[in-house]
């Protein structure tokens, strides 16, 4: 261009803000804070506490320097590593195998198929440990099994990779459902129109469009299972993990400065995950246009008897994992009398005090669905839904996302180091069924708040334009026009807080006091004791509880949506 | 006539690129006002910008006496209407046209007088209790600007309105907003990138184009009297001829010499722009000037008139585009091939 005249420099414009954009500054700024105080602060003394001396003194990279001198934790390190590619390479081609049987074959009672497999889900992930243990434990059911397969003793890798495998599954099988339901039909008709063989067709376009759905699911499965902790605590025996390391470290031999070491290493994967989940999602939505014509299977008998011969099986070891634990809880004696008792029901709950761990676990998942629900939908309305405060959007989104790619162990491993420390004002927090909340809150927000996102992206984006200009302050239209159409989001969010809060364990291990243990918690401390029937007396009570209220969710969603969605029908009525 | 609203040296950037530049704008009291162009033209910022929903990055605005430079939308008097209709789909059609209202707290029965009042005066009385889910597009749309004509507000905006309809519905509601904005008489401004709708509804137009206004004039002018090429070009059909302008009102196209209404110091190169509907094929009687002919190339036929296409090697290489009706080519008995005679009228050709 030719020379331009100099713009007359003039004060750059700024609008005034209305108080309701102030009050939503307001939130939208203590979201952050809480963000910042319960998210980001935790993480970074993990950080700190890595490069100090147990004196609070700079050490640099000593601490990291003694942990690589100590060989057994590097041992620790590569158990946890190898055991987990193990896990991810058997996992992720059987979920595969199980994901194309549901997506592209015939076969009956898909979604029968698809409810077992999420079974696991509903309890914690040790379960699938305790059901190891009465299958092929010394006193094992079918311990000659594995004998044959030449695994001598279930307790060690063996038993971990094995309970892993199945605790893994539905996560991995969720990634290649969807994965497998992004297909392009038309790419299908124009190969059989070029008279393709069905094995080409497989290799160069079902594999390639599922290409980034397996890449999701393989580090999906590998950070789960290097951060996992219940299952290595219950049959690892004197195999060693970097999660149970960790434990204890910090708690056994209150050596922070190591224990954050283990604690960065374990974000690691998860952080990566985290990076090249970001990266491959933006490519596969790119993937597949609007115009695309979903892909409907054809029917062919032999294929489709093959593929119902191999859910039935992958099926049938879900139901005997969990119906092992269910039997043995019941056992009177095992394995000497198995006659159906609630003895180990009476002592977990009434003896052992489970009872009241079982109460502070329902208090745990209603408040962390309560209020976690709330604080995620507001902070997700504050950020797509209104104006101004532009700087601070970026970094709440980030800190929103961040919780994706920490794990439960090293979140609840910063928070024992934040809160625990005696300057720090909110040290009355630690050991309180506030924190467990708190800790839980953010351990799951990511999920939470992508939900969120997407069903107030779905909303026309001028809704607060129109109501600024008919001078409605925004948070009547949230009231009453935003909130009442995302309400089945907002179910599925709350469900979602409440089953993990059941489940988890990861971060709560580190933060329970005897007065605010969980079921989970329970679970692990009966069978340190050697109770495993009441052991699996809790975990069985959790699936229970994690079904009733998967259950009751399902009917307050179509409760709601009765009462509340009518406007959706398009027909008068 | 009063300015209502006035625009003064706006200016929109986002980052580098320059999305308006220097705008000023008088608009008057009850004037149907369009905002026309391409699309990326700057058009919507504008009407943005009005509404308070952009900030512009220099300039002010005056909406009677009032500056509303920098007032947030909620402080500012208008009421508003998006090409996605942006209805409440959880509220009644009632409700919907309420919400401004209720937030009044005015008496119910009141309220709900008024509604009848505005869904009559839309043309939808009786459909308060249906939810927006069960009308159509174009019923839609006038729910939407029930509930922004709800509060009387001094200013409409129209954001694209009739975008999502179909061709039908769309020239209909397009005549009922213009014959509903002379009874209420409110100022109103549309943004639109047809410009058939403009033309139709506008009292007046401005042509927007990159960023700043090409134009601002009643429909006629700014289609007799384009005051830029691209004005010419982006408003209705038209042939454009290079030429040469020479003193004493004469200009050269190809061989042939015309007379026209501009006049030039010395010889310049210019371009000749000319409506199809200007090229005349009759009456023309022997001895006329500025007379040429051409041949018929092509006739693409489009109802009641045709579209022909005519090469004049008398005018240099490049073919005219003229309307003739059915009826004159019959009478005429013309064809592709067939020989004709052209006037062009010297008032109506447009030089630049």
């Amino acid at each position: 261009m030719a020379a331009v005249l100099p713009l007359p420099v003039s004060p750059a414009v700024r609008q005034r803000a209305h108080w309701t954009d102030r009050i939503a500054h307001a939130v939208l700024i203590a979201i952050a804070l809480a963000l910042i105080l319960f998210l980001a602060a935790p993480l970074s003394v993990i950080l700190v506490q890595s490069l100090e001396t147990a004196d609070g003194a700079f050490a640099g990279l000593a601490n990291f320097a003694s942990y690589l001198a100590t060989p057994a934790l590097l041992q620790s390190l590569w158990n946890s590593v190898w055991v987990s590619l193990a896990v991810t390479l058997i996992t992720v081609p059987l979920a595969f195998g199980f994901a194309y049987a549901l997506m592209r074959s015939c076969i009956p009672l898909k979604a029968l198929f698809r409810t077992i497999t999420l079974i696991p889900l509903l309890a914690p992930s040790l379960l699938s440990a305790i059901s190891l243990i009465y299958w092929f434990g010394n006193q094992g059911a079918a311990r000659g099994l594995i004998q044959m397969l030449g695994v001598d003793n279930i307790y060690g890798a063996p038993g971990v990779v094995f309970a892993e495998c199945f605790a893994v599954f539905p996560h991995a099988l969720m990634i290649l459902v969807t994965a497998l339901s992004l297909a392009d039909a038309r790419l299908y008709e124009a190969a059989d129109a070029l008279g393709t063989r069905t094995r080409r067709k497989f290799f160069t376009i079902t594999l390639p469009g599922a290409k980034y759905g397996l890449i999701s699911a393989a580090l999906v499965s590998f950070t789960l299972v290097v951060t996992d902790f219940g299952i290595p605590k219950v049959i690892g025996g004197n195999f060693n993990m970097l999660a149970t390391d960790v434990f204890k470290l910090v708690i056994g031999q209150q050596d922070f400065q190591r224990g954050a070491v283990v604690g960065l290493l374990l974000l690691t994967p998860a952080v990566l995950t985290f990076i090249v989940d970001w990266l491959v999602q933006r490519k596969q939505t790119a993937m597949l246009s609007a115009r695309a014509v979903p892909y409907r299977p054809k029917p062919a008998a032999g294929f489709d008897a093959a593929m119902t011969a191999y859910c039935v099986l992958v099926s049938a070891l879900m139901l005997a994992m969990l119906g092992m634990a269910v039997f043995a809880s019941f056992a009177s004696y095992w394995p000497y009398n198995l006659t159906p008792s609630f003895k180990h029901y009476v002592l977990g709950l009434v003896d052992a005090e489970v009872g009241d761990a079982f109460v502070n676990s329902l208090k745990l998942a209603a408040g962390t669905a309560f209020f976690g629900t709330a604080l995620v939908f507001v902070g997700a309305y504050m950020l797509e839904k209104t104006r101004g405060l532009d700087w601070a959007r970026p970094i709440i989104r980030l800190l929103a996302m961040l919780p994706m790619a920490v794990p439960g162990l090293v979140l609840g491993l910063g928070y024992i180091f934040f809160f625990n420390l005696p300057s720090n004002p909110l040290n009355g927090l630690y050991h309180t069924l506030a924190l467990l909340v708190l800790c839980t809150i953010v351990h799951f927000y990511t999920t939470g708040h992508l939900t969120a996102v997407t069903a107030l992206k779905a909303l026309d984006t001028e809704f607060e334009a129109v109501s600024a200009s008919l001078k409605v302050p925004f948070f009547k239209t949230f009231w009453r026009v935003t909130l009442p159409i995302c309400t089945p989001a907002l179910v599925d969010i709350a469900r979602y807080f409440f089953i993990n809060a059941m489940t988890t364990i990861s971060a709560v291990v580190f933060l329970y006091s005897p007065d605010t243990k969980v079921a989970a918690i329970a679970i692990l401390n009966l069978d340190e004791a050697g109770e495993i029937g009441a052991a699996a007396a809790c975990a069985v009570l959790i699936a229970a509880a994690s079904t009733v209220v998967t259950l009751l969710f399902m009917a307050l969603g179509w409760w709601i949506d009765r009462r509340t969605q009518a406007w959706r029908q398009p027909t008068p009525r | 006539m009063s300015d209502y609203l006035r625009l003064e040296n706006i200016r929109k950037d986002f980052g580098s690129f320059q999305a308006l530049r220097d705008i000023g704008l008088s608009i008057a009291k009850g004037e149907f006002v369009c905002f026309l162009g391409p699309s990326g033209c700057g058009k919507t910022t504008l009407l943005r910008i009005i509404a308070g929903l952009e900030t512009q990055s220099a300039g002010s605005i005056f909406q009677g006496t009032r500056d509303i430079s920098v007032l947030p939308p909620a402080q500012r008097d208008y009421g508003i209407v998006f090409q996605s209709y942006a209805l409440f789909p959880n509220l009644s059609v009632a409700d919907n046209v309420a919400y401004g209202l209720v937030n009044r707290k005015q008496p119910r029965a009141q309220i709900a007088q008024r509604v009848d009042e505005l869904l009559k005066l839309v043309g939808l009385p009786g459909s308060g209790t249906k939810f927006p889910a069960q009308l159509s597009g174009g019923q839609q749309q006038r729910i939407a600007l029930a509930r922004a004509l709800a509060t009387a507000p001094g200013l409409l905006l129209l954001d694209e309105p009739l975008s999502a309809l179909d061709a039908l519905e769309r020239v209909r509601l397009r005549q009922e907003i213009r014959s509903l904005q002379r009874k209420l008489g409110v100022t109103t401004v549309m943004v639109t990138h047809d410009q058939e709708e403009a033309l139709s509804v506008a009292d007046r137009i401005v042509v927007m184009n990159q960023g700043v206004i090409e134009q601002v004039g009643t429909p006629m002018e700014i289609y007799r009297d384009p005051a830029s090429p691209f004005v010419a070009d982006f408003v209705g059909k038209i042939n454009v001829l290079a030429g040469q302008l020479h003193p004493g009102r004469r200009v050269h196209i190809g061989d042939s010499v015309f007379d026209c209404a501009h006049d030039t110091d010395a010889a310049r190169d210019v371009k000749v722009y000319l409506r199809p509907e200007d090229v005349l094929a009759r009456p023309i009687a022997a001895g006329d000037a500025n007379v040429f002919e051409g041949d018929i190339d092509k006739i693409e036929f489009l109802g009641s008139y045709c579209l022909v296409r005519v090469s004049a090697p008398a005018i240099g290489p490049q073919p005219v585009t003229v309307y003739l009706s059915l009826n004159f080519l019959a009478e005429q008995s013309l064809q592709v091939g067939s020989r004709l005679p052209l006037r062009l009228l010297p008032e109506r050709m447009r030089l630049f």
